[in-house]
Formats: structure tokens, sequence, C-alpha cells
């Protein structure tokens, strides 16, 4: 039973976490142009490699 | 510093997003450029020093077209989805953590340990469904205000029913709490709402990229010599706009100075251009073609002769708003089929002597059991499956009631110029020897006016390769010319009426005379008799003259009707309606609109006018008509499938009702019965997928 009190907080927290990496990504425009993320990993980096 | 935005919707690679911004980031005043791909968008952040007028020539130096957009017309369409997709994140994580409590409670957890999952899984959920649940109830609040019923109804009555019964359950220390299922229902639910969303939106940016190709503003000459742009809707009579080649005019007036050719294809179906000269009226929504002319403008925005066809297509557009969707006729079958059955087995069981109570219990879980999981993904589901698949061979659904309505019709309507036919001049090159075609690209890849573009493009396909020449001049209302090795060469007007447009090359004494035509689209008559063969029999409307529609409608076998007005359309439509058929409307023009706003159903060319493709329920991309023929077969099929859908519920219910009924659903019996349900429905979606193939 003790274990419980220790483990269902911390199950809640770590998916509470997910929940608010999601709304972070969400604010952040990460989800604005999916089709476009999927193009730029073909563009190759800059000479100077800034 | 300040911000720009403009639809640029020629990108179609990495290295088209490589190139815009790192172009762009090179012009001095220019801070940082970033595009949107799914959007054809870029937005640029610039110093005050640059105008939009010169980032669109920065962009079109880097080898794309650009035009400036407005501040995000889709904002509100967004913000929608963003709420959609909040709530289910929200869900889909109260679902997960009640389920974990649910699985230890089913397990055999009891006593204490039980109380304390109950309690736990009811601090989860009540929050989760207040904030998950909104969109559901604030529907269904707004359906009963009007005393309608709509699909949200029922969910919102069950999800509530089931959160109340479960908190009492809590409280008193009862052995089932149903709040998995009344959270899980709300997942799946939202779920296919926001696929929904995603679907509308879109298409919607898709459109939208399109949409701001048109000439929306326009250059106005001042009195001291300078000119400005200046948007339509800011026009006023006695402003003169100075209208280049390749421009659409922003509204009506008379020329001033200079005489040119007029494409008005998209205003009344014409699709010779008309000359005009000093004096005449022209109007709004037609391309020049020609020279730069000077307007003089006598009517402007809500005055013009288009304003008056889009007042005319908002009449139009009303029978429309009232078409009733599936989804909401299926509901007014089942929410008082399901609210008679709950209260059928409360009235049965307190009958039986079982006390109200448990009366209640078993009432208010025939109404979980029965709450319509698979029914509200039924519609979804197929319709954002069948969508994506006609997205992928060029055809662009604005809804789901569009998909809908596609599958009810049984005739077609198609116009003309620019929808039977590609509705841009083709010239015919096939007279040129081979030193006279790569003389002709030289001369014709230097200059933007419109024929001159046609004719690079279609030699630059035919693999010519164009010579070198030198001293290049383009005169105005004269042509080109050019010295070719000390040879004269030239594009000229050729002396008297040709018929239709043409030009005249000339190099040294040498003449030869290019002329243009419309042509038909390659796929028309396999489109039109696929259509034929799904029952739907197509004929031609249009507002060109009778011999050009007769010559496209006999190479097709079709039934024509030529030189048709906006309102004559519209009536034609009216009565086709009328005598019971449902008819789609296929059509480009701005004179299409009022009856592409009246059709059972419409579908706009990619390259049609604003008007039209804000009218029309689909526009298709690219040259092939095929789309239209692919849109009526797979809306067709996704409506087979949606029934499909709506019977496998129907029998989930038959199976699990009696259940409830009996008084032996548990809260586990439920959340199985839902979750497998919802998985088959959206398997059965799933196979749309190859149905545009």
């Amino acid at each position: 039973m003790t274990g419980l009190a220790f483990l269902i907080p911390i199950a809640l927290g770590l998916g509470l976490l997910g929940l608010a990496a999601f709304f972070w990504a969400m604010r952040k425009g990460q989800f604005e142009d999916l089709d476009g993320a999927a193009q730029r990993i073909l563009i190759d980096d800059e000479e100077d490699g800034e | 510093m300040q911000d720009s935005r403009f639809t640029v919707p020629g990108m179609r690679c990495a290295g088209c997003i490589a190139k815009i911004e790192r172009g762009l980031e090179q012009v001095d005043g220019v801070e940082a450029a970033r595009v949107n791909f799914s959007a054809k968008r870029v937005a640029v952040r610039h110093g005050e020093t640059l105008g939009e007028q010169d980032l669109i020539d920065a962009i079109a130096q880097i080898g794309f077209e650009a035009q400036p957009v407005a501040d995000n017309p889709l904002a509100t369409d967004d913000r929608e989805q963003k709420a959609l997709l909040r709530a289910l994140a929200v869900a889909g994580f109260g679902m997960m953590n009640i389920m974990l409590l649910s699985v230890s409670v089913w397990s055999g957890a009891g006593g204490v340990t039980r109380e304390l999952f109950h309690w736990l899984s009811a601090l989860i959920a009540l929050p989760v469904i207040a904030y998950s649940g909104r969109p559901f109830f604030s529907s269904a609040a707004m359906a009963l205000r009007h005393r309608r019923t709509n699909m949200d109804v029922p969910i919102s009555i069950g999800v509530l029913l089931a959160t109340a019964l479960s908190v009492h359950e809590t409280i008193i220390g009862g052995p089932h709490a149903y709040f998995d299922s009344a959270v899980m229902l709300l997942f799946f639910l939202l779920a296919g709402r926001a696929l929904d969303a995603t679907m509308r939106n879109k298409t919607r940016e898709g459109i939208g990229a399109l949409l701001s190709r048109m000439g929306k503003s326009a250059r106005v000459l001042d009195e001291c010599g300078g000119s400005r742009t200046v948007a339509a809707e800011d026009l006023e009579p006695g402003m003169l706009m100075l209208v280049a080649a390749g421009d659409a005019l922003a509204a009506d007036g008379t020329i001033e100075e200079g005489d040119t050719a007029l494409d008005n294809s998209m205003l009344t179906g014409e699709s010779a251009p008309q000359p005009v000269a000093t004096g005449d009226l022209v109007h709004a929504g037609a391309v020049n073609l020609g020279n730069p002319v000077r307007v003089r403008v006598t009517a402007a925005s809500s005055d013009t002769a288009l304003a008056r066809i889009a007042r005319m297509m908002d009449e139009a557009g009303q029978s429309r708003s009232q078409y009733v969707r599936i989804a909401d006729r299926a509901s007014r079958l089942y929410a008082p089929a399901v609210h008679t059955l709950a209260l059928l087995a409360f009235a049965g069981w307190m009958i039986a002597g079982a006390g109200w109570h448990q009366s209640l219990i078993i009432a208010i879980a025939v109404l979980i059991i029965t709450c319509p999981c698979a029914m509200g993904l039924a519609v979804p589901a197929a319709q954002v499956v069948a969508s994506g698949a006609l997205a992928k061979r060029g055809l662009l659904v604005k809804d789901g009631s569009a998909l809908e309505r596609l599958a009810e019709v049984d005739v077609a309507l198609f116009d003309k110029t620019g929808t039977l036919t590609l509705g841009e001049p083709v010239p015919d090159l096939d007279h040129l020897t081979a030193r006279q075609a790569s003389i002709a690209l030289a001369l014709a890849r230097t200059s933007r006016h419109p024929l001159s573009k046609g004719i690079a493009k279609h030699l630059e396909t035919q693999g010519v390769r164009p010579t070198d020449v030198s001293e290049m001049r383009e005169e105005s209302g004269k042509g080109l010319t050019a010295s070719f090795g000390g040879v004269p060469v030239a594009f000229v007007r050729p002396e008297g009426t040709v018929a239709g447009i043409a030009t005249r090359l000339t190099i040294g004494e040498e003449q030869v005379d290019i002329t243009f035509h419309d042509a038909i689209r390659a796929d028309a008559g396999d489109a039109i008799r696929a259509l034929a063969e799904l029952g739907v029999q197509a004929s031609v409307l249009s507002g060109d003259r009778a011999a050009p529609v007769e010559e496209v409608a006999n190479s097709l076998g079709l039934e024509w009707r030529a030189g048709l007005l906006p309102g004559e359309k519209l009536s034609l439509l009216e009565d086709i309606k009328a005598a019971g058929h449902r008819p789609l409307m296929v059509g480009d023009g701005i004179n299409d609109g009022p009856a592409l706003a009246a059709a059972h159903a419409s579908i706009a060319p990619g390259t049609a006018s604003d008007v039209s493709q804000q009218a029309a329920d689909a526009v298709f991309l690219g040259k092939a008509l095929m789309p239209v023929a692919l849109a009526v077969r797979v809306a067709r099929k996704t409506m087979q499938i949606v029934r499909q859908n709506f019977a496998l519920a129907v029998i989930y219910n038959v199976l699990a009702v009696p259940l409830a009924l009996a008084g032996l659903a548990t809260p586990l019996i439920a959340a199985v019965a839902m979750s497998l349900s919802s998985l088959i429905v959206v398997g059965n979606s799933l196979r749309l997928a190859r149905a545009a193939g």
C-alpha cells in the first residue's frame, strides 16, 4: 500500500509532464508546417556551417 | 521591423524552401524569412525601408511568383482545430491514467483500495470532462436552445449522466464507477472531430494559397505622375488605374489611354479576347492580355458588375446551408430511440420491483453503452480517409458535407472556357522550323507578356534550345525586337484582323504567324465517360458564343447551351433542381459563381476565379478533368462505407444493449465494447485509402 503513495503521484506526474510538453509544442508552432518539416531534413547545411 | 506574408504557390520541394529562405535573407533589410511549406507561404521579417513590392521583386529574382497575403485569414479555423487538439490531449491523458486505476479495480482490488482508486479517478475525470467535453456541451446547448437535437445531445447527456452516477457511486462506496467510459467516449469522439477539423484546415490552406493569386489591388496614378498600390476595396470612382499586361482589372472603368485585348473569360465565358480601345467600358475581373492601358475608374468595390454577381451568389447559396448532414439525420432517429430505451429500462425495473437506485443505475448503463461512440466516428473517419485519398489525386474537398452532397448528384453541368478547356492560350507551333523555333524561344523567354510566356513554355517543353540574340527591346504596343547575328528579328502584331489571337514572328524578310487556341483538357472525354458510367449525364452551359461551344460540345458528344448570362445559368439550375434532379456544377468563371453556389454540389478548377473557388465544394488542381469523375465515385464509395459504419454501430448496439437492459453491463464490458466498436469502424474506414487509386 505504501508503494502506491509514491507510484501513483509519479505516474500522474509523468503523464502531466507529457501533456505539458504537448501544449508547449503546440504553442511554439511545432505542428504548423508538418509537410515542411518533412522536407527540411533534405536541405543541405550552409557551407560555412553556421 | 515589420512582418509581411506572401503566398508562393510555386514551391514544390526542399530545394525551394532553402532557395527562398536563403535568397531572402541575403536581401538588404531582411532580417529573417521562414517558409511554411504546407500553406505555401513565406513570412518575412524586414526593416521599414523595404516595401511589399520590393520583396515580391526579390522573390521573383529568386525565381518564384509571390503575392502578398493579408493577415492570416485562417486564424479562426486554426483556433478551432487547436482547441480540439488540446481537448483531445487532455482527454487522452485522463483516459490513460483512469484506465490504469480501473484495470486494478477490474482485476479485483477491493475495499479501501477500490475506494481510493475511485476517488483518484474522480479527481482526474472531473476536470478532464469539464475541459474536454466543452465542444460537445456547447454544441448540444446551442441545439437545445433552438429546440433541435444533434449528435451532441445524446453524447452530452450520456457523458454527464455517467459522470454523475460515478460520483454518486464513489461517495457511497459502490462497486462500479464509469469514469473510464465517460472519458474514453470523449477521447474517441474528439479524435473524430480533430481529424475532421484538420482535413478542413488543410484544404482551406491549399485553396487560400490559390485564391490570393488574382489581382486584388491596382496601381493607381496620382497627379504628380507617381503611382501607388491601392487595394480593390479602397478604389474610388475617378481614380486612374495603370493596368499592365497580365493584370486583372480591380474595378469597372473606361479606357483613358491605350488599346489592348481583354480576356473576359472569367466574367462572361467568352473565349476570344475582346479588343478594346480608348473610351471603351471595361469590367472588373477581366484580364489584360495586350498592352498596358490607363483606366479611369467608374465604379468600384460594391458597385461593380462583379459585386452584383457576388450578391446573386449569396442568395443562391441559401438553399445549401439548409442541407442536413447524414450524422444529424441519423441522430434525429437515434437520440429519441436511445432515450426511450433508457426510460423503458428504468420503468421496467421499477415495475419488476428493483428499487429506484438500481433501476436508475441500469437506465444510465443503457445510456452509456449506447452512447454513440462508433456513431460519432462513423462519418468523420470515413470522410477524412476519403478526402486524404482525393487530395493525393489533386482534388481538395472543402468539408464532409461536400462529400455527402457530391455522392448524391445525378446530372453534371460543365462550363466551357477554363473548365472543359484549359482556359489559357496554347500556341500552334508545329509549322515552325527548328531555326524559327529557337529564335522564337530566345525572344519569348525574356518577355512577361502572357502570349510570350505561353510560347516560351511550349517551346521549352518541346526541348527547343534558344539561340543567342542581342539588342533585345520590348516596346509596349509594338512588340519585341532583337538582333540575331545582324539580322533583325521580332514578334509583331499581325496587320489586319486574324481570327482569335495571333502574333507574327519576323526574321529579316521571313514572316510566320503563330496562332493560339484554347485546348480541350486531354482527358475530358474520359472524364465525361467515367461520369456517364456512374449514371451522371453531363452537358455544357456556357456564356460563350454558340460556335465555339458547339465545337467543344460536339467533340465530346454533349448537349449544350450557349450565350448564357450568369442569371440565366442560375435559373437553368433552379429548373433542373425543381425537376427533381441533383445537379453538379463544374465551372471556373465569375459568371459561374451563382450557378456554383446554387448547385447541389460544385467543383471548380484551381485556375478558377476567387469567387468560384469560394463557392465551390471542391477544387481540382492540374490539367486533368478526371478528378471530377473521381470525386463523384469516391464520394459514393465514402457514403457506402459510412452506411456500413452505421450498420456496424447498430449491430454493436443490438448485441450490447440486452446486456445493459439485463443489468449485466459492468464498466469493464462498457470499456471493451466501446473501444472494440470504435476500432472496427476506423478499420472499415481505412479501406477508403485505396478507393481513389
